[in-house]
């Protein structure tokens, strides 16, 4: 009896092994998290269209996306930077698309529209009531990233000179940032802006809107790129899945769900 | 062949209890190995006791996070201890056996929520509740005690059970038998005979505190800096290695082996000390 319950764990083991055989070709992307539900996206559309290959979307941040690539842990790093750190130098990149940075409010919150340089105030904790942006007379709960972040490295880039606030709350992706945003009236945020919804609200900067066509029309600052890390000399396979990214078909997805096309 | 068998399950045993064992050495090596070459390198005093936080301009000190975790974990004992022991005194002395058969499993099930549930309720519940009513960003180090405080609450109370129930019998008996009230044997007679194990209990409880991680995230805002008043955000040690992980190369990735280094140390104090209380019990008897 018992024997026979061994056996059959035995080969329930080796049915469940069975498919780690590798016939495969198989190609992994790693990295940025504000790219992998896109990355997840084209690498079905991908995998539909060739059936023979196999994509593996894993997450992890953009340093991760450097040091997978960097390694050869995964063939394709992803990273969502303005500017990629030095280690990055020996891998080539490839724009893949651009992300707008949207600076999002609580919807209760009146004010609609600030400068480059209150956000940064804001940020550095010089501003510390909406009274002195024009709102109603309430605390600034600053809302930002976990240091090392793709999103918040780029935000400090580009609006520059921010030595953020003790004060600042951080949260660890842009899904938390927004669902601190959508319960404090007092709270500002940025997020990635194919993440906005109607529970939180996108101010404009410099008067510019955070839309498609304000970034494309490159009117809108807050903008990163999303780069594709490889070794220098991609094999075939990496390539075929990079081109088919970089092709109409594969930005057009890039585009449905809330990205900038690379151009 | 009954022998045979009999040795095949002992060696077998023995392995597996060696296994348990030895993943506890692995870990504890594999920290301090990847922890301690940096904490050499940058200065052990500068690591613990600067406050300065920014992993981009090379520096680390964690001296916030020491003390945020040290509060969060004060404040979570301050709600959790007095509730949990007196939890335990009422399901002991004053309501029926039967009556606790039911509820201490109940209470037990607590253990059994994940932390992200807690967190969860903290963000959706507790925090709203403390910024429009206390004031604050709400996600702050009193809303990290509270959910911690009851969270905690399992541990003291099964453990304050057991060491209650363990007081014998003749003792109350005594107490009662000289006019004492219940309450005066329970605060004279079976508190004070029941002592070092309700202190083992909160000193485990506080292990729990200080290494829970995923609700303390969720709820305590994490921003890095010492604490001016309870209601502002505070960062703990281990929601700042679990923060930066995910982005941490080279100097700030060791830094964060370091931070948890200083946990490992902290928790192994709490732990020896719970059972050197426990034997201490032990031995009087």
């Amino acid at each position: 009896m018992k024997k026979k319950t061994l056996y059959l764990l035995l080969s329930a083991a080796l049915v469940f092994t069975a498919g780690c055989g590798k016939n495969k070709q198989s190609i992994t992307l790693a990295g940025s998290t504000a790219f992998q539900p896109f990355a997840e996206k084209l690498a079905e559309q991908y995998m539909t269209a060739n059936p023979g290959a196999s994509i593996t979307v894993q997450g992890g941040g953009s340093a991760v996306g450097i040091q997978s690539a960097l390694s050869g842990a995964a063939q394709i790093g992803m990273a969502d930077l303005v500017n990629l750190p030095p280690e990055a130098r020996e891998l080539s990149a490839t724009i893949v698309a651009r992300d707008g940075i949207a600076v999002v409010i609580n919807p209760a919150n009146k004010v609609n529209d600030l400068t480059i340089d209150q956000l940064r105030d804001i940020f550095n904790g010089k501003i510390k009531n909406w009274k002195a942006v024009g709102g109603v007379d309430k605390d600034i709960t600053v809302v930002s990233r976990e240091a090392g972040s793709g999103t918040r490295t780029s935000f400090e880039e580009i609006v520059t000179g921010i030595d953020l606030s003790g004060n600042a709350l951080i949260q660890d992706s842009n899904g938390t940032i927004r669902e601190t945003v959508a319960n404090d009236a007092g709270a500002i945020g940025y997020l990635s802006h194919g993440l906005l919804n109607e529970k939180i609200k996108a101010v404009l900067l410099d008067g510019q809107e955070c839309t498609t066509e304000k970034i494309m029309a490159q009117k809108y600052k807050l903008v990163r790129p999303i780069f594709l890390l490889t070794k220098a000399q991609p094999g075939a396979e990496v390539q075929s899945l990079i081109d088919y990214i970089l092709s109409a078909e594969g930005q057009q997805t890039i585009q449905q769900n809330g990205l900038i096309p690379a151009k | 062949m009954p022998v045979t068998s009999e040795k095949i399950m002992q060696r077998l045993l023995t392995a597996v209890a060696f296994s348990a064992l030895s993943a506890l050495l692995l870990i504890a090596v594999f920290i301090i190995s990847q922890g301690l070459p940096f904490i050499f390198r940058y200065g052990l005093r500068e690591f613990l006791f600067s406050s300065q936080w920014n992993p981009q301009a090379g520096k680390f000190g964690i001296f916030p996070m020491v003390v945020s975790t040290l509060w969060v974990t004060l404040g979570a004992m301050a709600i959790g201890a007095p509730l949990g022991v007196a939890g335990a005194v009422f399901l002991t002395e004053f309501v029926p056996r039967s009556v606790m058969s039911v509820i201490k499993p109940a209470i037990e099930l607590l253990a059994g929520i994940p932390s992200v549930v807690y967190g969860f309720i903290g963000v959706m519940v507790l925090a709203p509740l403390i910024r429009d009513h206390l004031g604050g960003p709400g996600l702050s180090l009193l809303a990290g005690s509270i959910i911690l405080g009851i969270m905690i609450l399992p541990t003291i109370i099964s453990i304050s059970i057991d060491s209650i129930m363990a007081v014998p019998r003749s003792y109350r008996e005594g107490s009662l038998a000289l006019g004492a009230t219940v309450w005066q044997t329970v605060r004279m007679v079976t508190l004070p005979a029941a002592r070092s194990g309700i202190a083992a209990s909160i000193i485990l409880a506080m292990g729990r505190a200080i290494g829970e991680t995923m609700a303390v995230i969720m709820v305590t805002g994490n921003s890095v800096k010492i604490p001016g008043s309870a209601l502002e955000p505070v960062r703990t040690l281990t929601a700042n290695i679990a923060l930066e992980m995910g982005y941490a190369t080279g100097m700030h990735r060791q830094a964060l082996f370091a931070t948890g280094v200083v946990l490992f140390v902290v928790i192994m104090i709490l732990n020896f000390s719970a059972s050197y209380v426990m034997r201490q019990r032990k031995a009087r008897r």
